[in-house]
């Protein structure tokens, strides 16, 4: 904030609220970043993401994270070519076989919607 | 075009410049040129940006302005009209339950060796009938016990036990026998307990005040100021003033207690008011460490009764004192006027309050024969009942009470930018003007509103000339008075 100067304890509590607001959600393409960013460890073994694929009712509009989340995932994390299975509702026994990622990766079968 | 249009907030200028305090968040920014000429282009009307940039377009260039308008957006100083203030979406929260207390006022007696001509507890204005009524006049050591028991059920870590009267100190025993079994059960039950009690100072003896010293107990002292005023109210059943029976006696408890900063507590009537005086004597020749006042509760009938002309007159000297307190705190030296220092602690730390005080939420006050009321003025009163020590907090009435009295009850303070720091003021207060604890205290809004400015007056300039004062209060209160 340039033009106006948090005083008192809440205000400083704002200004850190709004700049968070401001980090939500982050463009692929941006140029360097400004600040740093949220950092992701690279390689295929030590990133799993549940998936954002569908909300509870089956649909994306309660999404916790964009759709675009999943894509921006693989960009980043590299790890996997596409979408990921939904471990919290369709399936959550995805990973069962998979106690240590580096050995067993195998074993992550696909899942097709049932 | 979507218009900008204002938000809740109170605009106040300190040390040269603007400053912006928000409704409801409580907090405070200070504004540059630019955000200040928004803010006024706005609060005119309600305006399209390409508006504002016109309207400004001589003074500011047009990035700046926008620039300035994306962060009054950012903190809801201003907002688009079509959308309603964000506060109005949000349903109304209810405070966690349940709720530890954390101060608990234990009425040891209703009796008092005074008879105060404006007491709430005993004049024309009392809730509880102590000379016939079923509550016993004094506390009992048992009930004493299984108060604190109670105290240490619903409290967390820290405990605060406050005791009060009638006049306290006509049950020094029990308050003694009591002290120590709390810090005993304290210690058991691994919490921390701290104590303090109210007394006129009529009762201090010699032993008394080395009690009072070696266990730390924090003392405040009801007087009203110089022999003249003090001896107006508070006098002896008789109707003789007790001003040269207590004067000598506070300044021995002031020499021989150190360990605790002892406080005066004035009330204030239409023929008393002089608070430069009373803080004068109360504080250079008597030596009390700080004072703090408060207006007499009664009935808008009562001579004493501070009228609308005396609260104009009550708002120019707190307004006097409370700039005398902002020059001795800029150059880091004490001053004792209390009002104005809890004032300045809620400002920094962006209190906004759903209710005006801790009554009936962190603060109990205990009637002698253990029953639980709203705070100790409703101690004894059927009608504010929460319970008693023994079977604890009635979670019900508990309950229902904090639903009918939340701020957003009460349609008066609605559009009232005091609100935060105020929400409707005192219940008690509300209890004996309009008859009902709901009801918001409109015989003194003026005055509420106009002390409330003044505090944010001193506050901005505090944060310029020295803002290390404030940030005293970012420690533990005990520390932030050790530094001064």
């Amino acid at each position: 904030m340039t033009h106006l100067k948090p005083i008192n304890r809440k205000a400083g509590r704002i200004v850190e609220a709004t700049a968070d607001q401001k980090k939500d959600v982050v463009a692929l393409q941006q140029g360097p970043p400004q600040q740093p960013q949220p950092h992701f460890p690279l390689g295929c073994s030590l990133v799993f993401s549940p998936g954002w694929e569908a909300d509870s009712n089956g649909g994306t509009a309660g999404l916790c994270q964009p759709v675009e989340r999943d894509i921006f995932d693989c960009h980043v994390g590299c790890f996997w070519p596409a979408q990921v299975p939904d471990q919290l509702n369709h399936a959550p026994d995805w990973t069962a076989k998979c106690a240590s990622a580096q050995k067993d990766w195998r074993k992550l079968d696909l899942v097709f919607p049932g | 075009m979507i218009a900008l249009t204002a938000r809740e907030f109170h605009l106040f200028q300190a040390a040269g410049r603007d400053f912006l305090y928000l409704v409801p968040s409580a907090a405070i920014f200070a504004l540059d040129a630019p955000s200040a000429a928004v803010i006024r282009t706005i609060s005119e009307r309600k305006r399209a940006e390409e508006a504002v940039v016109a309207a400004l377009a001589d003074r500011f260039d047009a990035a700046t302005i926008r620039a300035a308008i994306r962060e009054l957006l950012d903190v809801r100083a201003i907002g688009h009209e079509h959308e309603p203030a964000p506060e109005a979406r949000t349903s109304r929260l209810l405070p966690m339950m349940p709720f530890p207390l954390s101060t608990m006022v234990l009425n040891v007696t209703n009796q008092c060796n005074l008879a105060c001509t404006y007491c709430y507890e005993y004049g024309e204005d009392k809730i509880v009938d102590t000379e016939h009524g079923r509550q016993s006049k004094f506390m009992s050591e048992r009930t004493a016990h299984e108060s604190v028991e109670f105290l240490l059920r619903e409290s967390g870590r820290i405990a605060h036990l406050t005791f009060f009267g009638g006049e306290t100190l006509l049950n020094f025993s029990v308050l003694k026998s009591t002290m120590a079994y709390a810090r005993r059960r304290a210690a058991e039950e691994g919490k921390e307990i701290d104590f303090s009690l109210t007394t006129n100072a009529t009762l201090l003896k010699p032993e008394i005040i080395d009690f009072l010293a070696e266990n730390h107990v924090g003392v405040t002292v009801s007087i009203d100021g110089p022999r003249e005023l003090q001896n107006k109210f508070r006098v002896f059943h008789n109707g003789a003033g007790s001003y040269d029976i207590v004067a000598p006696r506070i300044k021995e408890l002031l020499r021989v207690h150190r360990t605790r900063p002892i406080g005066a507590r004035v009330t204030l009537t239409s023929e008393t008011l002089d608070i430069r005086r009373i803080y004068r004597h109360l504080t250079e020749e008597i030596g009390f460490w700080e004072v703090g006042f408060a207006p007499v509760t009664t009935s808008s009938n009562q001579p004493y009764a501070i009228g609308e002309h005396g609260f104009e007159r009550l708002l120019d000297q707190f307004r006097a004192l409370a700039y005398e307190f902002l020059e001795q705190v800029a150059v880091n030296r004490h001053h004792g006027f209390s009002n104005v220092k809890d004032t300045l602690e809620e400002i920094h730390k962006g209190v906004s309050k759903a209710y005006p005080c801790g009554a009936g939420l962190g603060l109990l006050g205990v009637s002698t024969d253990g029953d639980v009321a709203l705070c100790h003025r409703f101690a004894g009163s059927d009608a504010h009942r929460l319970g008693d020590v023994r079977s604890g907090i009635d979670r019900a009435a508990q309950a229902a009470f904090l639903e009918r009295h939340h701020i957003d009850e009460k349609t008066d303070c609605s559009r009232c930018w005091a609100r935060p720091l105020c929400s409707g003021g005192c219940y008690h207060e509300a209890h004996v003007r309009y008859g009902a604890t709901t009801r918001p205290n409109l015989h003194y809004c003026e005055w509420i509103r106009g002390w409330t400015d003044t505090c944010l007056r001193i506050y901005g300039e505090l944060s310029e000339r020295n803002p290390q004062f404030l940030e005293r209060f970012d420690r533990d209160e005990a520390k932030a008075e050790a530094v001064l």
